[in-house]
């Protein structure tokens, strides 16, 4: 007999609506809901069901494609995680250059594919150790970078040529770069092999993470000198990558994290174009740096439609003919502050779920915070289990195997295409501002974060939100982690080898390497040379950054909205 | 207002190179939301500079966010100044990222409170209703 026929008589057709009135309606009457609404963790609506009609004119050829291909939504390489997983890239530094030595053989021994250095607040102000400033935070919050010296003890034994290096640094990222190829030259690696990473995004740096140096002009400058020297000099160097994490960590919302973020790497490209640089030739080597917090489709949204913006912005806004700028790659970081110091194991599994949500979505490289982050740098013990969340997504779970496994799901889809729509909302005010670094002179994009940030924790206090352990599921006495404890010792050690290379350095080419670099940056050249030179001479990052202070200025934020 | 004794004044700061301020600034507008007379300094501040602009706007209590891991050195050095320059009787209280073992050194060194990560805006308010009163009469 026909099968099909009494089967198909069953099948319900009909709109959404119809299921309404025919299935829910007495449902909801009998129970309502757990909630009157339901939003993300940014706010955002999130409806009871989504359908195909949500999905109504949706054409994939246009907003999916194929991967490696654009607009690169389901990713920017043909196989992704089948043909080579992300890199697993674990943040890390503390204490002395030898104690981050010894982390770095320790998690690549352990199977980590990439290096991830984490430089101590001073070095990220461009301050040397003995600064009057620097008191108390040497070595606390990643690794104390005063000289050459410090950069050769960092990177013993680990063979440049052979691993990929992100470094976490940006007013004074032209120093850490400048000292980076002095040890590749000195372990006889040729610059054109080197593979790694400058976060080198000081925007997000006035909008949310607050490490500024220099005011926004010439900071620009320096970022597109570097730009141009890496793009002649070392051009597997991904010279920025720019930044979402912190703008997310400050307290914006998913879509304020994609558009700023967006936003910014606007503002590099046309620096860029404005500096005489062509735009097919360093905006390949722009990378991205998203965080990957609470709500997991979110997330995995946030990232597809970063993808695709990123495409349509290089094709469309800068005209970029070679496919490699077209690709947005990214990196993602777990989110440090959904992290609870209660009941800290719970972390393990909250960065489990963010990072799947970040895999899911196709990013390139990960970091996944450790449980005790919270309260510390993470142990080696920690650390390791990090680690291994990654290799157990990568390599039990299964959702490597395939390519973008979420495509066409009612949800995502809709989440991403309204996503994308919020964000270029947010980019066509900013245009209209004059761009970032006018928005930013506004107090554009901080007044947002701050509203965000504001809501967000009120939602928590009031218990809307949310956070297992602390506002509901709490106890009392919270189980104890052991934690890194940094000793005074480290400071002490720090001024003490700072103290050395001062005393033993060749003075008088100290001096006239600081004289030329001041030179050059009254100049229009490119500082790079002036800054290597400087770097061989064993001038402190502070000193460097004193140097170009003079010149430049430094830069001062305006009133702060509470 | 408390009848007859001012309203209470508070300076919200952030001490040293840590750039981490969306801490302090909920925590600021939130003790404002709540009534007290708020300060902020804005970042990057020394201890000096913090004591100076207490001494200065004569406050009642200064809330200090530290997420940079300096408290142990920052904390004790503003007590001490506090005390030197005739503001001891201004109530200092913090929060960060501290571990628990560190919160007791800082009591000892004269702070009147450390509230860690997961305290909400509600148990700060209570607390410094309860525990900073205006300093002067009249």
């Amino acid at each position: 007999m026909r099968k099909g026929g009494a089967k198909a008589a069953t099948v319900r057709r009909g709109t959404r609506r119809d299921w309404e009135e025919r299935t829910l309606k007495d449902v909801l009457a009998r129970r309502p809901e757990r909630l009157p609404a339901f939003t993300t963790v940014s706010g955002a609506p999130v409806e009871r069901l989504y359908t195909f009609e949500d999905l109504d004119g949706w054409d994939p050829l246009e907003k999916l494609g194929f991967p490696g291909e654009p607009p690169y939504t389901r990713g920017v390489h043909p196989t992704m995680y089948r043909g080579r997983v992300w890199t697993m890239r674990q943040f890390a530094g503390f204490g002395s250059a030898e104690d981050t030595n010894r982390r770095f053989r320790y998690l690549l021994d352990h199977g980590q594919t990439g290096l991830s250095t984490a430089f101590d607040l001073p070095t990220l102000m461009g301050r040397d150790s003995d600064d009057p400033m620097a008191e108390g935070e040497v070595g606390r919050e990643g690794v104390a970078i005063d000289t050459l010296a410090d950069m050769e003890a960092l990177f013993r034994d680990i063979p440049l040529g052979r691993v990929s290096t992100s470094m976490t640094i940006n007013a004074p990222a032209a120093v850490l770069l400048a000292m980076y190829l002095a040890v590749a030259e000195r372990q006889g690696v040729p610059l054109e092999s080197l593979e790694g990473t400058l976060q080198n995004d000081i925007l997000k740096e006035y909008i949310a993470q607050k490490e500024w140096i220099f005011p926004p002009a010439p900071s620009l400058r320096i970022i597109t000198d570097l730009m141009a020297f890496c793009t002649a000099r070392v051009p597997k160097w991904n010279t920025i990558s720019i930044s979402g994490y912190h703008i997310r960590e400050a307290g914006s919302t998913a879509v304020q994290e994609l558009a700023f973020t967006l936003a910014d790497g606007i503002g590099y490209v046309q620096a860029g174009i404005d500096a005489g640089l062509e735009v097919d030739a360093f905006t390949p080597r722009l990378s991205f740096f998203f965080n990957a917090h609470n709500d997991f489709f979110e997330e995995i949204a946030k990232l597809r439609a970063a993808r695709r913006m990123g495409a349509t912005i290089m094709r469309e806004r800068f005209g970029a003919t070679d496919p490699r700028a077209w690709r947005l790659r990214t990196h993602v970081q777990t989110a440090g502050c959904s992290l609870t110091a209660q009941q800290p194991h719970n972390n393990v599994v909250r960065v489990t779920l963010q990072a799947l949500a970040a895999v899911l979505g196709g990013t390139q490289s990960l970091h996944t915070n450790a449980l005790d982050e919270t309260l510390a740098l993470p142990t080696e013990d920690s650390a390791r289990l990090a680690l291994r969340t990654q290799q157990i997504i990568a390599e039990e779970s299964g959702v490597a195997n395939t390519i973008d496994p979420l495509a066409g799901s009612y949800f995502v889809e809709s989440l991403t295409d309204r996503m994308e729509a919020e964000a270029w909302d947010y980019i066509r005010r900013i245009d209209a501002m004059g761009g970032i670094v006018k928005a930013i002179e506004q107090g554009f994009p901080q007044r947002e974060i701050a509203e965000a940030s504001y809501r967000y924790q009120r939602q928590v206090d009031e218990g809307e939100k949310t956070v297992v352990g602390v506002n509901r599921y709490a106890e009392g006495d919270s189980a104890k982690v052991p934690l890194l404890r940094i000793g005074p010792e480290v400071e002490r050690v720090q001024l003490e080898g700072l103290g050395r290379v001062r005393a033993t350095r060749d003075a008088a080419r100290h001096a006239r390497a600081l004289r030329d670099l001041q030179a050059v940056a009254r100049s229009r050249d490119n500082l790079m040379p002036a800054i290597l030179g400087a770097v061989k001479a064993y001038a402190s990052v502070g000193e460097i950054c004193e140097a170009l202070r003079q010149i430049f200025g430094v830069y001062r934020e305006g009133t702060v909205p509470l | 207002m408390n009848a007859g004794t001012g309203t209470v004044r508070l300076l919200v700061g952030k001490v040293g190179l840590d750039g981490h301020d969306r801490g302090a600034k909920i925590i600021a507008r939130a003790l404002r939301d709540a009534g007290f007379e708020v300060i902020y300094t804005g970042l990057h501040q020394t201890p000096e500079m913090v004591v100076a602009t207490a001494l200065q706007e004569d406050v009642d209590g200064i809330g200090l966010s530290i997420l940079s891991g300096a408290h142990n050195t920052i904390f004790p050095k503003i007590t001490r100044l506090l005390r030197e320059q005739g503001g001891s009787d201004i109530v200092v209280f913090g929060g960060g990222i501290v571990p628990d073992e560190d919160v007791a050194g800082l009591l000892q060194a004269g702070v009147k409170a450390i509230f860690t990560p997961g305290t909400t805006t509600r148990q700060v308010i209570d607390w410094v209703k309860a525990e900073v009163k205006p300093r002067r009469r009249g």
